[in-house]
Parts: C-alpha cells; structure tokens; sequence
C-alpha cells in the first residue's frame, strides 16, 4: 500500500497527488513512468512521473480522469492509500546520460501539450538544477486548463504559455509558436523535446523536420504489466517495432508512426474505440467497456 | 477392476464448460484415489521418481494413497515440493512420471498427476499447512520473482533457515502461475494463493511491486539491504512476433497479453475495470500450451477460435491434454498453415488473415520435419482478432542492470543447471530467465538447483 500525502486539483478533470513510494524516489529520473492501481478492481494506469523528494521518499503524479478507474483513483484523499504503485519504469530521458557541460553548448526547445506539462517539468527543472536554461512552451485549450505555471517559471529559461482560444497568453497551437520562435523571433534551437497528445507530437514532428530540429516526443500508448511482458505497447520506429515501456518511452518523434500509434490508443482509451469494440463484438463484448481509465 | 485401466477422472461436460471459467478436471475423491493408487506396482527400481525433475517419492506417497494415509502422503510430497497442487495440475507426466511407468507397457501408466493433485487438494482442504522451522539461521537471500522456480527457491532455502524475501515485480505473487495460465485450468483463489501462501508460511516474505532493475538493483539488494545471495528467477520476457504485415493492427495481441488482461487483470469479470477485445472470430497463431490457453480463453468469452499452426498435430508442443481438451470443446485447428499477412480495414482493425499452406518436408535441428511452404496455396481466414503465441525473447532489465552477469548468445542468463550459479558471485538464476520459455516443473527445479547452490555458497562462508 501507498500513501497518498498531498492531493490537489489543478483544473477540470485535473489532479496532481504525491505518493509515498520510497524504493521509486530513491531512483526514479525524468523520462520515466511509474504504473497506478487504486484498489483491487482497477486498471494498471501508466503515468509519468512529475516530480520526486529523494528525502521524503516521494513521487508526484498529474492524473487526468477518463474513465472508471482514474475516477476512483482521484477521489482519494491525503492520507489514503493506493493498492499499488510500481516503477520506475521505462528509460530516463537521454541527456541525463550526457556531460551537462558539453549540454550547455546545446540549446534545448521543451514543447508541452496540456497534461503533458507534468512530464515536461521534472527534465526543465533537471537542466535548471544543473545550471542551464531552456526555453518551454506550454500549450492548452483554454485558460483555465494550464497547469503548473508558477512552477514551470521557476526552472525555465524563457517560458511561452499558448491557448487554443487566446485567452490566456498567445493565441494558437503549440506549432504556431514554435514556429514563431524560429522562424520570426530569431531563436536557434538544436534539439526539441514534445510531449503531450499523441496529435500534438505528430504535428510538432512535422513542423521540427521541416525546420531541422531532431526531437524527442515521449509515447504513452496502452500498456499493461509495463515491464516487457505484453507487447500491448508495440509501435514502430523507423523500420522496427518498439515496445514503449522497455524501449521507452521516449524516442526519436522523426522516426515514430503516429497514424499507427493513435490508431492502436484508440483501442481502449478513447469513447470512439470503445465504440467501436461494442459494436464489433455485440453479445461477446467483455470486461470494463465504458468505463476504462487511460491516460488521454 | 480392470488393472490395465486408470480409473477414470470427472470433468466438467465440454459444451458446458465452453462457457465458464471453472475449473475442467473436477479431481479424484478418496474412494477413486485409492482405487488408483492401487495400481501402483511399488517397483523397487522406480522409474517414475527419475522421470520427475524435482525426484518426488512417487512409489512412497501412492503407497500411503492406497492404505488411505493422505495427510502421510502429503508429507512425503512436501519433502520435495511446494506446489503439488499445482504441478497436478500442469505438469506434462505424459513425458515425465507417468510416460516410463511400467503399468504403461501394457495398459495405461498410474494416474500420478491425479493422485499428486488430489492429495494436495485433500491437505489444503483439510488445513494441513507446512511447519515454519523454528529458529532461522539470520541469513537473508532475496529471490527476484514469484513464480514457479522463485518460489520453489524460496521454500526450499526458508525450509534451511534462511531468511528469504521474494520480489515480484507485478502486483499479485505467482508469475506465469498467475498471470498466464488460465483459472479453469489452474484456479487462482483456491489452488494458486493457496499454496503460495504455504510457501509464506515457512517465513517467506514476498514485497510486491518491486521491478529489480528499475526500482532496485541486484548490487544494491548485495551492498545496501544486505542480502547474502540472490536468486533469479524472473521469468520468460518479451512476446515474439512474427514480422508480418498488418501485426500492429488492432485486434492483434500477444497470447501474454490476452492471457494477463483476463488472468491477472481479471477482464473476464463485469466487476474488474480492465477491458479485454475478447473478439468474435479469433485465431491463435502457434501450437504450445500458451497458444491452448489463449485459445480456450477466447472461446470462454464467446468466440470461434482457430488454431493455426504450421506444422502437423504430431508436432503440436503443447500438453496431449491439452489439445485433447481443446478439441472437445470446439476449437478449430488449422493445421500445417502458416500466417502471412493480417488484412485491416479503414480504421485500422484486423478484418481477415491470409495464410499459406505447409507441407512437412526434412528434420530440422529440433528433430522435428521442417514445415516447407506450397507456392500458390493461400486464402483467408475470416477473422476479427489474431492472438500471436510464438515464445518469447529474454527481457533485459536484470541483465543490463547487473555487473558481471553474464548472458548468451541468446542473451538467456548463464547458469550452472546443477547449483544456479552464474558468472557473479552469490548470484544464481532458474527457469525460464535461463532457459528460454520452458515448463513449470522444469522451472521449479531449477529453483531446488539454485536453493542447493545458495546453501553450499552460503553454508561454506
């Protein structure tokens, strides 16, 4: 059992909470993952990690609720506990294996699409903590679903926040400001890190290859036992399949198949596949249908 | 009675367990226990007790079967292993106890498994439970893995005094016990917990959760908690795929896949939140237990199902009952046919799969006759969902995280299969993590091999 110790909502459908999780915060890095199951009955739940204290023994999580599962895993409260909470998991980001000197050389581009803002903090605040600024832009639908802001401003060089419908900061995709940063406001980046929904990675791809810039994106498909063991979390890179939780989860985003991989998230995640499973399978359909949990 | 004849085992009738996922072989009860057991010829020479790889007193149990003296005979099968009511359940004595029985040459060989399985069911129902050794010896030894050769590790070396600690990487203990073999074959609740829980009674602790590698390191487990010696027996890895075109369809999923989502995860229940595309028309690619399971799975969630596998019954690897079982129930075997593409329509889900025929033509390395392609010969199986169910490939995260533990070629881990020692010191490693996918029974004695190699090591300090 886990106990949770701080619970907090950070917008609509939102939630960031810390868990004491000992043998995770002893060795967890940016990049990696850990796997969520509030109680008996629930999903194995992948979500990346956000932040760690060493000392207290401490791993924080942002959940954003989709289904059954992640439903009843927000309604616990600090000072409640989840059946389980295993990691870390996956590989930690590359640059961590890198000279932070040599890294200083580098200029680093960190694009985060809503909840993945989450992820996207504990590298930022990984390249701050080693003395090297780096320029982020946040991206959401609207105001009110912008997380992490005050946080995310204390370790970023320069910070640009985006929303889709102008009220709050610029106006626009994630894409228009990268863009803008290139190709109007003079900025010269040698690497792009993407995180957040599947689409927006797939178009920051497209824009950084026109643009020359590699990029890192970090892929969250549906996963099972997350240590190798099931295979459901398969996706092609370039000409080889890929498991994300082992291989993973980040890679190289010029090489990564999106249409393949949204396809394949469709099958469990989205109200649209689990239509979709409904109406092919009828009277042999099984097990959670309707109110599954996942990761958007 | 006729002496040639085992006496027969009740099973669930085949439509009716079609659809359920109780248990199939209901088990034998005292009077037909005795009855077979009496057949045993109480050979001096048993050949039976070396054709079982953990060496049970097979002759010595049945005897006690047969004078009515179960919980004497439970005893005796304790001395060797941990898990009777499973490996009554899952062995393959065809080949092992029950294929060099004498009663074999001329009739039919004694019931082993059956008897093996009723007399740990008759000693679980009867409370029976193993007695902890009264003082330990403060030796810590952690063992990576629960399942069949962890476990058996782990009893073997608490039974010595040891003071053991297992570390399971998922979050419920059993490994492929739990996970992967399906609860009408090997029950969870009663049959798995159970014994695992006896194995906890001989002091083991089990620390669930905990993915060796990621969250801990072998020589952190040495250096910083420690532990004297380690035990690896993590397991099989990574599911295999073939290469073919469409695979990353949906609808297309590994047998480990399939088989965790309903086992572990329980999908096959409205009351457990994991979903699982059960499919309505599905075919199992591959021919060993693994493929079985999946198959009969699916079939349980209300599907047609078809075996396809490339090379003919004779060379099927899984269990004789298997295939048996699976016939009966009604599953299809598409045989010496071999997949070539997974056809998807426009939203990407698998709509049908086109397979050539195969004709057996030379032996290959494995003795059996290599399965040859008939140009010209494909058409399509109408399906909605492929479970792929070809092996597995060893998972790296033990041994990429290991200083000076060395794999093969094959990047299985290198183990002595006498004692389990590998090529760091203190560390040893059974079962599937060494050998490639392989059998419950097989992996439980490696786990008594690497008990007896951690004694030595540590006794000799």
């Amino acid at each position: 059992m886990f106990q949770i110790v701080r619970s907090e909502k950070l917008a609509d459908k939102i939630y960031l909470m810390e868990v004491k999780a000992p043998r995770v915060a002893k060795t967890c890095q940016p990049g990696e993952f850990v796997i969520v199951k509030t109680d008996e009955k629930g999903e194995r739940i992948p979500l990346t990690i956000c932040d760690f204290d060493r000392e207290a023994g401490t791993v924080t999580i942002v959940i954003q609720t989709v289904g059954a599962s992640t439903e009843r895993m927000v309604q616990k409260q600090a000072g409640e506990y989840f059946q389980d909470f295993v990691g870390p998991l996956g590989n930690p980001s590359d640059f961590i294996k890198e000279n932070p000197e040599e890294l200083k050389g580098k200029k680093y581009l960190f694009v985060a699409g809503g909840l993945g803002t989450a992820p996207v903090y504990p590298q930022v605040k990984w390249f701050h903590e080693h003395g090297i600024d780096v320029d982020v832009i946040v991206g959401a639908k609207t105001k009110d679903l912008v997380i992490m802001e005050e946080e995310m401003k204390a370790v970023a060089g320069n910070l640009y926040i985006t929303t889709d419908d102008g009220s709050y900061g610029r106006k626009g995709m994630v894409t228009e400001v990268v863009k803008d940063l290139v190709e109007n406001e003079g900025h010269h980046y040698d690497v792009c890190v993407a995180i957040g929904p599947m689409i927006m990675m797939k178009f920051v791809c497209l824009l950084t290859k026109e643009l020359g810039i590699p990029t890192i994106v970090s892929m969250n498909p549906i996963m099972v036992d997350g240590t190798g063991m099931c295979g459901a979390c398969r996706l092609t890179v370039g000409d080889e399949v890929k498991f994300a939780c082992v291989d993973g989860p980040e890679f190289d985003g010029h090489l990564v198949n999106f249409d393949e991989a949204m396809k394949r998230q469709q099958m469990y995640k989205t109200e649209e596949g689990r239509a979709i499973l409904r109406l092919r399978e009828g009277d042999t359909h099984h097990g959670g249908c309707g109110h599954c949990g996942g990761e958007d | 009675m006729d002496g040639m004849k085992r006496v027969p085992v009740r099973e669930q009738e085949p439509k009716v367990r079609a659809k359920n996922f109780e248990e199939v072989c209901l088990g034998y009860n005292e009077e037909e226990a005795v009855a077979e057991a009496k057949r045993c010829l109480q050979c001096k020479n048993a050949r039976c007790m070396s054709g079982c790889p953990v060496s049970i007193n097979i002759p010595g149990f049945i005897k006690e079967v047969a004078e009515g003296n179960f919980a004497a005979a439970a005893k005796v099968i304790a001395e060797s292993s941990a898990l009777p009511a499973i490996c009554g359940r899952v062995c393959p004595q065809e080949t092992q106890c029950e294929g060099v029985c004498i009663r074999g040459i001329k009739g039919e060989p004694v019931a082993i498994g059956k008897l093996e399985r009723f007399v740990a069911d008759w000693s679980r129902e009867h409370g029976i439970v193993p007695e902890k050794p009264e003082k330990t010896n403060g030796k810590k030894v952690a063992v990576i893995g629960s399942g069949p050769s962890g476990l058996t590790c782990a009893g073997d070396l608490a039974k010595m005094g040891y003071e053991v600690t297992i570390f399971e990487a998922l979050h419920e203990a059993g490994g492929v016990l739990t996970y992967g073999i399906p609860e009408f074959r090997l029950p969870k609740e009663t049959v798995v917990r159970a014994e695992i829980e006896n194995v906890k009674k001989l002091g083991v602790t089990i620390e669930t959760d905990v993915v060796v590698g990621k969250s801990v390191t072998i020589d952190d487990l040495m250096e910083q908690e420690g532990f004297r010696a380690v035990f690896i027996g993590s397991g099989a890895g990574l599911p295999k795929f073939m290469g073919i075109p469409g695979e990353n369809a949906n609808g297309v999923f590994s047998a480990n896949e399939y088989l965790t989502r309903s086992n572990l995860m329980k999908a096959f229940r409205d009351d457990y939140d994991t979903p699982i595309a059960a499919g309505k028309k599905v075919a199992v690619v591959g021919g060993g237990n693994v493929a079985m399971d999946a198959a009969r799975t699916a079939l349980r969630l209300g599907a047609d199902v078809h075996i396809v596998y490339r090379r003919s019954e004779a060379e099927l690897p899984a269990r004789a009952e298997e295939v048996h079982h699976a016939k009966e129930e009604g599953i299809i075997f598409n045989l010496l046919t071999n997949p070539v593409e997974i056809l998807t329509d426009e939203n990407g889900w698998v709509k049908g799969m086109v397979v050539r025929k195969m004709e057996l033509g030379e032996p290959d390395a494995s003795g059996r006759r290599r399965p040859v392609e008939i140009p010209g010969s494909d058409y399509v199986i109408d399906v909605d969902t492929v479970i792929m169910s070809l092996g597995t490939s060893p998972n790296p995260l033990i041994s990429s995280t290991t200083k000076g533990l060395e794999t093969n070629r094959w990047k299985c881990i290198v183990a002595d299969e006498h004692n389990g020692k590998t090529t760091k010191e203190g560390v040893y490693a059974g079962g599937d993590a060494v050998t490639g996918a392989a059998t419950v029974i097989l992996a439980m004695e490696a786990g008594k091999a690497g008990a007896r190699g951690i004694h030595q090591f540590l006794s000799g300090e």
